[in-house]
């Protein structure tokens, strides 16, 4: 990127500061994806990717670009709000389908479906 | 009025979405204006529910204690993968009891419980009107029942009413 050289100090340390901060979220996401144990735990880590991970790139996007163009450059709000919105689809998807395994063999870690009135009580520790 | 507009804040979604990626011009108004009344027009053979918003001005308030809540959350887990293995930390189920019926208010408490790292939606009985949730660091039960139950549940029922 050459016109990055047009770039003011300010806006560029800021620029620097949050896509190190996405970038760092999301490597620390990745390495939760590692380390946790159980699938539940695991489905937690990428959590920090689509958010503050996201967030951070795109804010550092944000201020690049509009500081380089002289105008407000948003577009990249769209990407915030599809990634919030479609991050629940395939987390369910995941999570009940492993549920729904765990469950048909007779897994005793998993609790039994909230519908049913022997799961009224809260519980069911991992 | 509601036979072109049947969802006007979808159409205005749709618009603001076009201006954004093409830039801001009286031809792209004209155009985007065009786009976003066909396309929520062809959404209603869809017949989504349709929210009815009462409270408007709560509405960045939940916002921002969102945002502030995914931001807390963040770095709670980053600190709960980063730090060393062999600290005890327990996981596990929780069952909330919602009073929230609404479709889009579920959706957008879906969002949020998604969003915020630590906490994931598991399963929603609609009969019981019960939710699973899956908590990564679960010190106390009550304590996240009340988090789901008073921070979002509470203001989203207020502003959908």
């Amino acid at each position: 990127m050459t016109q990055a050289a047009d770039l003011p100090v300010w806006a560029a340390l800021l620029t620097s500061f949050l896509v190190l901060l996405g970038a760092g979220f999301t490597v620390v996401g990745a390495i939760g994806l590692l380390r946790l144990k159980t699938f539940y735990e695991r489905m937690h880590a990428p959590t920090l990717g689509a958010t503050w991970g996201t967030a951070g790139i795109l804010l550092g996007s944000i201020v690049f670009f509009s500081v380089l163009q002289s105008r407000p450059v948003l577009h990249e709000v769209l990407i915030a709000v599809f990634v919030t919105v479609t991050t629940p689809v395939t987390l369910m998807l995941l999570a009940r389908a492993a549920l729904y395994r765990d469950r048909s063999e007779g897994s005793t870690e998993v609790p039994p479906p909230v519908g049913t009135d022997g799961a009224a009580k809260p519980g069911g520790q991992v | 009025m509601t036979r072109l507009l049947p969802y006007p804040l979808l159409t205005a979604s749709l618009l603001a979405m076009w201006l954004l990626l093409n830039g801001l011009s009286l031809g792209h108004v004209l155009l985007g204006s065009a786009i976003a009344i066909a396309a929520s027009n062809v959404t209603a053979a869809l017949a989504p529910a349709k929210p009815r918003i009462k409270r408007w001005y709560l509405l960045p308030k939940l916002v921002a204690i969102v945002v502030a809540d995914i931001w807390r959350s963040n770095i709670a887990v980053a600190w709960l993968i980063v730090r060393p293995s062999h600290s005890r930390r327990v996981s596990g189920f929780v069952v909330v009891p919602l009073e929230l019926r609404h479709p889009t208010g579920l959706a957008i408490l879906a969002c949020i419980v998604t969003s915020t790292p630590g906490t994931a939606w598991v399963e929603y009985d609609s009969a019981s009107n019960r939710l699973l949730l899956h908590v990564l660091d679960l010190v106390d039960e009550a304590h996240w029942i009340d988090l789901i139950k008073n921070r979002y549940e509470r203001l989203l029922l207020e502003i959908l009413a």
